[in-house]
């Protein structure tokens, strides 16, 4: 059978394809931040954005967009004043997100609540051509902010004081980032699901460690995982029948897992043949 | 001129001592200066405060004769932090670390041009890394790691260089780089400013240093003579001292600003 021969499959792969892509882009940031759980909180408020469409009559994408780059960039203000510990605002986060989404929807009759499982676990298959150009428009903002800002963002992420010292907008870029993954959050929840979007901003991420030497490599191939997961886990969920969302990350999970083993074997077998049959030269010679 | 001045500044975390008692500090163009001190004499607070990385709880300062709050030249200034910063989830290697150092020179948003990738790799040079530019920064030894900060503030071309405890367990083979890569700046009209628990190979370069006590400067002129382990006759002290102006620091006969 082939797929692309009907329309809502072919709309599937394609956002699915440019979530694959995204999602990782900004992922890199997270991880390096050490902050890799960011994404769940923050997709834990877009829930109650989500709520906030259904009970206004407005499209839930654009809802979640605001809710959750508010969110994003109230965590952002609480980091950088100090006044909370990171585990504890991702905490308050993460519950006040669920408690408010389920109880406005709760609010917003019967109909929203099965609704609300789409955007809980995704629901790629019914992509419309403009759910589409929403993700694709976004998409594009992303990869503006992630790879055009990425030496600014870089210098940020690596050291914050140093990056004061240089002069570099230090808050401004850290908002950009905040507002960035928030954003990437919605455009993925059509696609892997809020409960899963996480998943997609960093699995390929730690895989991609495994293999590159620098942050640049580190970015370029996590996109690239991210984009051949999202790709092969869309074909594999038709075959198979079940949730594209969850094939996608038990994909992701699974290429971290096998690239892990290599990696770690490479290691060992490599280790041998690095040691050095002379002592190294010392890297300066002292002048007699 | 004056490159950097501090007047009566005062910090102070929560309601204990100050760890900055009314310091004065006055840096002038083509200055080597050393500020020294035992660990928690306010050395280290001292030059975050001057680069406003901690607030003042009172006093001013000054970056090449403008306020803090409204100097925008830091493309000036070059700063050498104590250690790599926390931000490692993600490897990075030593050139896209030194090549953050551009980027105050570079304009934000502008494209990156010749030169500055010029500046980077003779930066890498400088501190003997070529060989090493494109090895994740967390593969490095300590001393490696320190010299890939000196690069990152020499790739933006600073005209003053602010260093704290670049020498702080590095072994030798960087200390003396760091000498030899410190000489050539200031003989190129450079200002700097080093903060040091010992000054080691760089005591040569230095034409003043300052030593604070408890927050207070307690000494500003010659480098001091060595006390405590330093003084030891054991001490393999390589550089001599004309005794004639060896002033004795600190003046309450407690053990010394080396501390150690």
């Amino acid at each position: 059978m082939n797929i692309l021969s009907y329309d809502f499959l072919r709309n599937a792969l394609i956002g699915a394809l440019v979530i694959g892509l995204i999602a990782p882009a900004v992922g890199t940031y997270l991880v390096q931040r050490r902050m890799s759980l960011i994404g769940d909180g923050i997709g834990h408020i877009a829930l109650t954005g989500v709520a906030v469409g259904f009970l206004t009559g407005t499209s839930p994408v654009l809802t979640a967009v605001i809710v959750s780059a508010a969110g994003a960039i109230t965590i952002e203000l609480l980091r950088a004043y100090g006044r909370l510990s990171g585990d504890i605002a991702l905490a308050l986060l993460f519950y006040g997100g669920i408690a408010g989404g389920v109880l406005l929807v709760g609010l917003a009759g019967n109909k929203s609540n099965a609704n609300l499982l789409s955007y809980l676990f995704g629901s790629l298959l019914t992509t419309s051509e403009t759910d589409l150009a929403l993700i694709a428009g976004l998409s594009v903002v992303v990869l503006l902010v992630t790879v055009g800002a990425r030496p600014w963002l870089f210098a940020v992420c690596q050291d914050e004081e140093y990056a004061r010292v240089a002069g570099l907008p230090v808050r401004a870029l850290n908002l950009a980032l905040a507002v960035t993954a928030a954003v990437t959050v919605t455009v993925a929840m059509r696609a892997v699901g809020l409960l899963l979007v996480s998943a997609l901003m960093v699995v390929p991420v730690a895989t991609a460690q495994q293999l590159a030497r620098g942050f640049l490599s580190t970015m370029v191939t996590a996109m690239g995982i991210g984009i051949t997961v999202a790709g092969v886990g869309v074909f594999v969920s038709f075959d198979l029948d079940v949730a594209p969302g969850a094939a996608i990350v038990v994909f992701a999970l699974a290429v971290f897992v096998a690239v892990a083993v290599v990696a770690a074997v490479a290691r060992k077998l490599r280790r041998p043949a690095l040691q050095p049959a002379a002592p190294e030269p010392p890297d300066v010679v002292l002048a007699p | 001129m004056t490159v950097l001045r501090v007047v009566a500044g005062v910090v102070r975390y929560d309601a204990g001592q100050p760890v900055l008692d009314s310091v004065n500090l006055r840096v002038r163009r083509g200055e080597t200066v050393a500020l020294l001190g035992a660990n928690g004499s306010g050395k280290s607070t001292l030059i975050r405060a001057a680069l406003g990385l901690v607030p003042l709880q009172s006093g001013q300062v000054e970056l090449f004769g403008t306020p803090l709050s409204r100097f925008r030249g830091w493309k000036k200034i070059g700063y050498v932090p104590q250690r790599l910063g926390a931000g490692s989830g993600v490897p990075a290697t030593v050139r896209e670390v030194v090549a953050a150092g551009r980027l105050a020179r570079r304009g934000f948003l502008r494209p990156s041009g010749a030169a500055d990738s010029a500046a980077i790799d003779s930066a890498i040079g400088a501190v003997g890394l070529a060989d090493r530019a494109g090895d994740p920064v967390g593969t490095l030894s300590g001393g490696q790691q320190q010299r890939t900060l000196i690069a990152r503030a020499l790739a933006g071309e600073p005209e003053l260089l602010v260093l704290d405890e670049p020498t702080a367990g590095v072994d030798e083979a960087s200390q003396l780089m760091f000498a030899a890569v410190l000489r050539r700046f200031v003989a190129d009209g450079g200002t700097v400013v080093v903060v040091a628990h010992e000054l080691g190979p760089l005591e040569p370069l230095v034409s003043r240093a300052i030593v604070l006590h408890h927050g207070e400067v307690v000494h500003d002129g010659a480098v001091p003579a060595p006390a405590g382990h330093h003084a030891d006759p054991g001490h393999d002290h390589v550089h001599p001292h004309a005794p004639a102006d060896e002033p004795q620091v600190p003046p309450r006969g407690e053990e010394g600003w080396s501390g150690s």
